[in-house]
C-alpha cells in the first residue's frame, strides 16, 4: 500500500539537482593545477561529452498515476540524452515477486548500474542488497529501501518539505489577519508521506500564532475522492482563509467541488506539480495560487546519478570526488511570480 | 432466521408444492416494516447530525450535497439488486464504472460532445454487462467468478487507456449539468436521474412479470425453469440491466467529478453490495427491495457527511461506520422478525 502511494506525489520540479551539473573529475587527488582554490572549483563541469561507455538498468513500478508516468518518461529521455548510455528498462509492475525477478534479470545481465524504483521499498531490500553485493551500485529512487547497504545513493522528494513549504506560504499570505482559519485536504491516510506532509504543515503554522488549522479530511489521492471529500469539507466550514490539498490529481475533483459550491473566499495551495495545476495557477482566476512540488524530474536525475557512477565521477558544484549518498529534493512552492520557470516540469 | 418464504397469507398453494407462494401482499407488508426500521435508522441519523451540527447540518446546501453523493452510488446499487434478488453478485460494477468513465472521457470521445460522452458511457456499461451475462447465462460460470473476472480485465483496460493520467473533461454542456445553476426548484439533476432510476427499478420490480420472473430465479431456479421462465435469458438481462446502471453511473461520476480517472468507481461493489443488505436484500437471493437499498445508501452518504462534517478523521470513521452497519443490521432484524 505505502509504496503503492508515494508516486502518488506527483510533481515536477525544479530540477533541483540534477541537471547540468555533473562534473567529472574527481578520480584523482592531483591538485588540477597549482593555483589555491578549494579543489571542487578545479572540477571541470560535467558536460554531455561522452565518456566511458555504461549501461543502467532501470526498474519501475506500474505507472498507473500521472507521476509514474513522468517518471518513466523523465528516465527515458535523459538517458536518449547520453550517448554514452544504454538503457535496459523493464516492464513496470506493482507486484513484489515479479519487480525481483525483473532486478535479478538485470544482475544477471550484468548491467553497471542499476535505477530501482521499489513498488515496495522494504519488500525490495534484498534484492537491492544482492546486487550490491554483485558489485552494482544501486540508486535507490524514491520510495526507500530498508538499510543503507541496500544502495548507493538514494535520491528521493521531501514529504515533510511539502507540508512545511507549503505551510509557511499560506503563514505569509496569512500574516497580519487575525483569528485566520485554514483546512487541510490530506492524502490517503494510511499512507506513512500523507502523515510526514501533514506534521509538517502543522510544525509550519506553528510560527504563526494567528493562524488556526480547524478541520482535516483525508481524500485517496483519485480525483473522485477529492470531489467527495471537498463538498463535504466546504459545507462543514462556511468560512476559512486557506487550504492545502495533498495532492493536485484529488485537486482536479476538490476544484470541481469548489466551483460546483460557488466558493473563491480563500487561497488554496496544492502538491505535486500537475501541468493542469499549474495552468490554473498562470491562469489566476480561481482559488488555485500556488503548489509545493514533489518532482518527477527526480528519474532524470537519477540517471545522472548512475551515469556519474559507471563512470566514476562525482557531482559538479560540490567538493567532493564522489556523488554523495543520499540526495533530498527541494520541495518549492510555485505560484504566480515563478510559474514560468517550471511550466514545462508540470505533468498530465 | 432468514427464510425467504413468506407466510401463506392466502391459501392459493393447493396444488403444485411450488416454489414459492405468490404471496405479493405478504412481501409487500414485510417490506414495509423493515422500511420502516430504515427510515428510523435515518431519522436518528439525522437527530445526531442536527444536534451536532445544526448550522451545518440542517441546510438546504447540505441536503443537494447528500443527495448529490448518494447519486452515483445509489444508482449502481439499484442495478446490484436486481443481481442479489436474483441470487447472483456483481463485482465488476466498480470497474466498469472506471471503464465506462474513461473511455468516455478519452479526447476522441470529447469531440462529439454531450452526446458522445454520454452514449459511451452507456454503451460500454451495457457491453460489459453484456459479457457478464453471456457469461453466466450461457457458460454457466459462477457469477462471483465471471464478475471478478471482469473487475481485473475492465481495470486493466482503464489503466491502458488512461496510462494512469487524470482525463480532464472539456466539454462544456457536461459540466454545466453539476453546478448550481443547473438546479430545478433546487433538485440537483444528477439527484433527478437518481431518483427517475429508483422508481423506475421500483416498478420494474414489484410491477412486471420481468421483476416477478427475477424473485422466482432467485428463490429457486429450478422451480422457476419449471414454471416456464426462460433462468438463463432472465440472468443475461439481469447483468445487463447492472451494466447500464453502471454506464448511466460513470456519466454521473463524470458530471460530478469533472474528469475520468483509472481510480474512478473505487469499492463500488462493496457499497452496493452493502446498502443492498442493510435494505434488506437477501445474499442468498429471493428477497429484496429498491426502497431498501436506496435508504441503505442514503444512510451510509448520510454518516458520511455527519462524520465530515465534525472533522471525525478516516480511523475513527472507519470504526464508526463499521459499528453502524451492524447496529443497522441488528435492529431491521429485530423489526423484521416480529411481524
Amino acid at each position: 500500500m505505502t509504496e503503492i502511494t508515494s508516486r502518488r506525489g506527483l510533481l515536477f520540479g525544479a530540477a533541483a539537482v540534477s541537471a547540468g551539473a555533473l562534473l567529472t573529475g574527481c578520480t584523482s587527488n592531483e591538485p588540477s593545477d597549482s593555483k589555491d582554490e578549494p579543489a571542487g572549483n578545479d572540477q571541470p563541469a560535467a558536460d554531455d561529452k561522452p565518456g566511458k561507455q555504461v549501461t543502467i538498468g532501470f526498474a519501475g513500478p506500474q505507472a498507473d498515476h500521472g507521476w509514474l508516468n513522468a517518471i518513466n518518461d523523465n528516465a527515458k529521455s535523459r538517458a536518449e540524452k547520453y550517448s554514452d548510455v544504454t538503457l535496459e528498462i523493464t516492464e513496470g509492475s506493482n507486484d513484489t515477486a515479479q519487480q525481483i525477478g525483473q532486478i535479478e534479470t538485470l544482475i544477471n545481465k550484468k548491467v553497471d548500474v542499476l535505477v530501482v524504483l521499489p513498488a515496495d521499498g522494504k519488500a525490495l531490500t534484498q534484492v537491492g542488497l544482492k546486487a550490491m553485493r554483485a558489485g552494482i551500485p544501486v540508486v535507490n529512487l524514491d520510495r526507500i529501501f530498508n538499510t543503507p547497504q541496500a544502495y548507493r545513493c538514494w535520491i528521493g522528494g521531501d514529504n515533510y518539505g511539502m507540508g512545511l513549504n507549503a505551510g509557511h506560504y499560506i503563514g505569509e499570505k496569512l500574516k497580519g489577519k487575525s483569528g485566520a482559519r485554514v483546512i487541510e485536504l490530506a492524502g490517503l491516510d494510511n499512507l506513512e508521506l500523507t502523515k510526514q506532509r501533514t506534521q509538517g504543515f502543522d510544525d509550519a503554522l506553528k510560527n504563526y500564532p494567528n493562524i488556526k488549522k480547524v478541520a482535516r479530511q483525508a481524500a485517496e489521492f483519485t480525483v473522485e475522492s477529492g470531489q467527495a471529500k471537498m463538498a463535504q469539507l466546504l459545507q462543514a466550514q462556511s468560512k476559512f482563509d486557506a487550504l492545502w490539498n495533498h495532492d493536485d490529481d484529488q485537486g482536479v475533483g476538490a476544484l470541481r467541488a469548489i466551483e460546483q459550491a460557488g466558493r473563491d473566499d480563500f487561497l488554496m495551495v496544492g502538491g505535486a506539480g500537475a501541468l493542469s495545476a499549474f495552468q490554473a495557477i498562470k491562469q489566476d482566476d480561481g482559488v488555485l495560487k500556488a503548489t509545493v512540488l514533489y518532482p518527477p524530474t527526480m528519474a532524470a536525475s537519477a540517471i545522472d546519478l548512475a551515469r556519474a557512477l559507471g563512470q566514476s565521477k562525482g557531482i559538479g558544484g560540490l567538493a567532493e570526488f564522489e556523488i554523495p549518498s543520499s540526495l533530498t529534493l527541494y520541495s518549492a512552492v510555485v505560484d504566480k511570480t515563478n510559474i514560468d520557470q517550471y511550466m514545462s516540469t508540470g505533468f498530465k | 432466521m432468514t427464510q425467504p418464504v413468506s407466510p401463506p397469507l392466502d391459501s392459493s398453494t393447493d396444488k403444485v408444492p411450488p416454489v414459492r407462494p405468490p404471496a405479493w401482499r405478504g412481501l409487500l407488508i414485510r417490506a414495509d416494516v423493515r422500511t420502516l426500521s430504515l427510515l428510523g435508522v435515518l431519522a436518528v441519523l439525522i437527530v445526531i447530525g442536527g444536534i451536532t451540527k445544526p448550522d451545518e447540518f440542517l441546510d438546504t446546501r447540505n441536503l443537494q450535497l447528500v443527495l448529490t453523493q448518494a447519486s452515483v452510488i445509489g444508482v449502481v446499487t439499484v442495478g446490484m439488486t436486481f443481481v442479489i434478488v436474483s441470487g447472483g453478485i456483481d463485482l465488476s460494477v466498480g470497474a466498469i464504472v472506471a471503464l465506462a468513465s474513461v473511455w468516455a472521457t478519452t479526447v476522441a470521445t470529447q469531440e462529439y460532445g454531450f452526446a458522445g460522452i454520454l452514449f459511451t458511457a452507456v454503451i460500454v456499461g451495457v457491453g460489459c454487462g453484456l459479457v457478464n451475462g453471456v457469461l453466466i447465462a450461457y457458460g454457466a460460470m459462477v457469477p462471483f467468478i465471471a464478475t471478478l473476472a471482469m473487475l481485473a480485465s475492465a481495470r486493466g483496460l482503464s489503466l491502458q487507456i488512461t496510462d494512469g493520467r487524470t482525463q480532464i473533461v472539456t466539454v462544456p454542456s457536461v459540466l454545466d449539468l453539476g453546478e448550481r445553476d443547473a438546479y430545478v426548484l433546487g433538485i440537483p439533476p444528477l439527484v433527478m436521474v437518481f431518483a427517475v432510476v429508483t422508481v423506475i427499478g421500483w416498478l420494474v420490480l414489484n410491477r412486471t412479470t420481468f421483476g416477478r420472473r427475477t424473485v422466482a430465479v432467485g428463490g429457486n431456479p429450478e422451480a422457476a425453469r419449471l414454471a416456464g421462465i426462460d433462468v438463463r435469458r432472465q440472468r443475461l438481462y439481469l447483468y445487463l440491466l447492472s451494466g447500464l446502471c453502471c454506464g448511466i453511473a460513470a456519466f454521473l461520476l463524470i458530471v460530478l467529478a469533472g474528469s475520468g480517472q483509472n481510480t474512478n468507481g473505487n469499492l463500488y461493489e462493496l457499497d452496493a453490495i452493502a446498502a443492498a443488505i442493510i435494505g434488506g436484500t437477501l445474499l442468498t437471493g429471493g428477497r429484496g427491495t429498491i426502497t431498501g437499498s436506496v435508504l441503505g445508501v442514503l444512510i451510509f452518504t448520510t454518516i458520511t457527511n455527519i462524520f465530515a462534517l465534525n472533522n471525525l478523521q478516516s480511523d475513527v470513521q472507519q470504526i464508526a461506520k463499521g459499528a453502524i452497519i451492524v447496529a443497522a443490521v441488528l435492529v431491521q432484524r429485530r423489526t423484521a422478525s416480529t411481524t
